[in-house]
């Protein structure tokens, strides 16, 4: 059972009371881009074994999307985090280095 | 004047606890920035009751206001006073940028009274009915089975909860099996 902690409400939610919302930090390619970026995009994702970051949304309680950080393996949670940022706080990858020194998700690390 | 239909038309059910669908509970959904002295000062005017806190059920007789999320808040009144203290709302807020929906008609509302109150909601949602985890002043948004809803505690043995009209049934007889004579559990 994954619980994450809503960073809205702060209710501690199990993963019935949420919606899976995919990889998170997906730079959006639209109009007038090229078709590599474009399909890059639309369909390419991560599949990490270990370190990986989704949006999720509160959706049975205060209805606010968020991020998430985790272990795919352990189901170990790094920590959650505002919707509104384009990568993940210093303080969630400090607690990943923490853990798993020498991680790597995309381009950080 | 015709007469008000409720979803359920005050349908009740007496097994671990009561369970009574609500005649008309009045209900104003409002959305606009907490951070706002402007928005909080006309919400908290009109309502007449205090600005509650991250998750905070604050009632006080027939008027309450519920956190529901960083930027809604529930206005609980009567039936009848909801349509008037909707528009003293919108004229109070004119300008501003937010939302004053009376959604009375939209939902559907049941009370649950009872020593095992606790423990009908535990076996309906994924949430800690234990006293050192909820208690009175605070409001649970959740699911309860498969339809969203949301419930706070009236006291220490009974409860009130509000789901959309169109699951007032299903919502009604989920209660209805959650309380039936010698289902009872004995752990909270
Ligand atoms: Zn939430």
């Amino acid at each position: 059972m994954l619980i994450l902690e809503c960073p809205y409400c702060g209710v501690k939610a199990e993963e019935t009371e949420l919606h899976a919302g995919g990889e998170a930090h997906i730079k959006r390619f639209g109009p007038g881009s090229s078709d590599d970026d474009f399909e890059t995009y639309l369909f390419q994702r991560e599949n990490p074994m270990g370190v990986h970051f989704e949006r999720w949304r509160h959706v049975n309680g205060c209805g606010k999307w968020f991020h998430a950080a985790r272990s795919t393996t352990t189901l170990e949670v790094f920590g959650t985090y505002s919707a509104r940022t384009f990568e993940p706080p210093q303080e969630i990858k400090d607690k990943i280095t923490a853990r798993l020194p020498g991680w790597s998700w995309r381009d950080l690390s | 004047m015709s007469d008000l239909a409720t979803a359920l038309d005050g349908a009740s059910f007496d097994g671990l606890v009561k369970v009574e669908e609500l005649h008309a509970q009045g209900m104003i959904t409002l959305r606009g920035d907490f951070g706002d002295p402007g928005f909080v000062t006309a919400v908290t005017g009109v309502a007449e009751v205090s600005m509650p806190g991250q998750r905070g059920a604050i009632v006080d007789g027939r008027r309450g206001l519920l956190w529901m999320s960083p930027d809604e808040l529930l206005l609980l009144c009567t039936y009848a006073e909801a349509p008037i203290l909707a528009a003293k709302l919108d004229a109070a807020l004119a300008g501003q940028h937010c939302l004053v929906a009376n959604v009375s008609d939209a939902r559907a509302c049941f009370t649950l009274n009872g020593a095992y109150t606790r423990e009908v909601l535990a076996k309906l949602a994924p949430v800690d009915m234990s006293r050192d985890s909820f208690g009175p002043g605070e409001v649970r948004r959740t699911r309860l089975a498969q339809v969203a809803a949301a419930f706070w505690l009236t006291s220490d043995d009974g409860a009130q909860i509000v789901c959309f009209r169109s699951v007032a049934e299903y919502v009604f007889n989920l209660l209805k099996a959650a309380s039936a004579p010698g289902s009872e559990v004995d752990f909270l």
